[in-house]
């Protein structure tokens, strides 16, 4: 019987000879993550040990991301615990303000996670790097301060289901419309505890940028990682990278007799850019279905859509365009790299020119932290993961999900709309 | 261990944006976390409780991101445990890490009202309705979590593994 991807990555960081779903086993971890959120409560885990030095201090990242630049009195605590921490243990990959990106952004663009890592991260999204052919999940911060320590953790050997996507992809439909679609079929515990392993023709032909925004939302389904087996693709992408980390990379490939708990198969070409309505990232729905419905804000950033393609098709529909007079526009380049290659590129000044706000990389508005906050009655659409009530601020306020190009569309018409209709 | 409170209900897909929003994540101490969990859903609800009250929802349990925050404040307002039909995966080892017990039980899940009194045997995960006299079986938790648990938490048992 052979071995899905995530399986053997599993199996090669546990150095046993054979896994199955359910097994529970320990595994070296490759990288760990922690935030401005959760790093705080995984450095007082750690501290209350009475140990001196953490397992590998390059093996950490730590990322100033969610409240930053400090939005508050309390905040610039958090984010000093994480300072501190960061100098005292000779932390190699701490960005500061200035340098640092929204985590699930920067991490991959620094090289710091390649095809056939195991990465865990104290935060949902860092299922992202399964883009790269990693096995990548998200857990709490006492599994990071665990990991602080013994540069293990125990995993529960996941089942996987096989998404199999046909077919070649409309104008104006991405990795995020993807996702959204998946979601909305299988719901937001469809891939609970489990593997989601991307596959197909649909596949094989999406850049890197779109394969990140898929992976990203795994956990939106309830999986515990998002995979795509790593191709010429992601190699091309990670022969840029590495040059900077200088790290190594093995290719894994699932077995053709791997064994699936499910196999689902869509033909993307029937699939239009989706909307999520809220409460729920499964709410999804083609965008002609919920054209006209009124907004006050769009967003155009975050760890699933800031990433410098998502900026170029946002650009592409608000060239010489005006953002409609009732809505704000705000702009979030996920990372500094990002942010500069905008600016060489033209689109900062499409943006501003257009009426936008433009911000440096933060998590903010995403999870109602700062930069963007709604009051009740108020409506977003964002690129971002996640619209559940309140999310963005006022529990009487509502996100809609979509790609860059529906929430650039939709902020030039002041109503949810077909990037068409802007064009 | 014996758990015994009275319960408060919620629906499916309880997210952890409900249980503590983000506007609290500045925030690591327990008290305080608790003084506003589920303020996201019901908020004022931590004055409500009584210690030892325990948490009945449907599936798929603490989903969203992976704040521990949300186990801290469920904990930190005094609910002894959570009974759910199933929990999301990152809340699922946030909780067990923390050493707030929790039970997968669907039967328990349906059949619990809001403000039955319930009691809990934590070592065999058999559920006793009080106010219905009525009985449920909780799945029974892997032998590696409970050595977990036994321990005193995942940190305890990571030093003593070092």
């Amino acid at each position: 019987m052979g071995y899905t991807i995530t399986e053997k990555i599993l199996m090669a960081h546990s150095g046993k000879k054979s896994v199955s779903p359910g097994d529970l086993i320990e595994c070296k971890v490759d990288l760990c993550l922690g935030n401005d959120i959760t790093a705080p409560i995984a450095i007082s885990e750690f501290e209350k040990t009475g140990l001196e030095k953490v397992f590998d201090n390059r093996k950490i990242a730590l990322v100033p991301d969610h409240f930053v630049p400090a939005k508050d009195i309390k905040s610039a605590e958090q984010l000093k615990v994480l300072r501190e921490f960061a100098r005292k243990h000779r932390i190699e990959h701490y960005f500061e303000v200035g340098c640092m990106g929204i985590e699930h952004a920067l991490l991959p663009e620094q090289g710091l996670t390649m095809p056939g890592d195991l990465i865990i991260g104290a935060d949902s999204h860092t299922c992202t790097y399964g883009a790269l052919g990693a096995f990548s999940t998200g857990v709490g911060s006492t599994d990071l301060a665990a990991v602080f320590v013994r540069g293990k953790l125990w995993f529960k050997v996941p089942e996987s289901i096989r998404f199999v996507f046909k077919g070649k992809l409309n104008k104006w439909v991405g990795g995020k419309d993807l996702i959204l679609y998946t979601i909305g079929d299988i719901g937001v515990d469809g891939a609970l505890y489990k593997t989601m392993e991307f596959t197909g023709e649909a596949i094989e032909r999406l850049p890197m940028d779109d394969r990140f925004a898929m992976c990203n939302m795994a956990i939106e389904a309830g999986g515990k990682n998002g995979i795509i087996a790593a191709d010429d693709i992601t190699l091309k992408y990670v022969r840029q990278t590495t040059k900077k980390s200088k790290r190594k990379w093995k290719v894994y490939k699932s077995d053709k007799d791997a064994s699936y708990c499910e196999v689902k198969e869509y033909d993307v070409s029937g699939i239009e850019p989706m909307v999520s309505l809220p409460p729920l990232p499964s709410n999804a729905k083609p965008v002609s279905r919920v054209r006209g419905i009124r907004i006050d804000q769009s967003v155009i950033g975050s760890c699933t859509n800031g990433r410098i393609s998502d900026l170029r098709i946002a650009a592409k529909v608000l060239k010489g365009k005006r953002v409609h007079k009732d809505v704000r526009c705000i702009i979030f380049p996920a990372t500094q790299e990002i942010y500069l290659q905008a600016m060489k590129e033209g689109l900062i000044e499409t943006f501003v020119k257009a009426g936008c706000a433009v911000s440096t990389p933060t998590c903010g508005p995403c999870l109602g932290g700062h930069m963007g906050i709604l009051s009740a009655g108020e409506r977003c659409i964002a690129t971002t993961n996640r619209n559940f009530v309140g999310r963005m601020g006022h529990l009487k306020s509502e996100v809609y999900l979509s790609n860059p190009a529906v929430a650039a569309a939709s902020a030039v018409k002041g109503r949810i709309a077909h990037p068409e209709e802007a064009a | 261990m014996i758990i015994k409170g009275k319960t408060h209900k919620f629906k499916d897909d309880i997210n952890t944006d409900e249980i503590i929003p983000a506007k609290y994540l500045s925030h690591t101490e327990p008290e305080v976390l608790g003084e506003f969990c589920m303020d996201g859903i019901i908020p004022g609800f931590s004055k409500g409780i009584s210690k030892g009250d325990i948490i009945v929802a449907g599936k798929n349990f603490g989903c969203g991101s992976s704040r521990e925050h949300a186990p801290i404040s469920i904990k930190g307002c005094g609910i002894s445990c959570v009974i759910a039909e199933d929990f999301a995966r990152i809340f699922y080892r946030n909780s067990i890490n923390i050493g707030l017990p929790i039970f997968e039980c669907a039967e328990a899940s349906k059949a619990i009202e809001e403000g039955d009194e319930v009691e809990v045997d934590a070592s065999t995960g058999l559920i006793r309705n009080l106010t219905r006299s009525r009985s449920y079986q909780a799945k029974p938790m892997p032998a590696f979590m409970q050595e977990l648990i036994e321990a005193g938490g995942l940190m305890k048992w990571v030093v003593k593994k070092k």
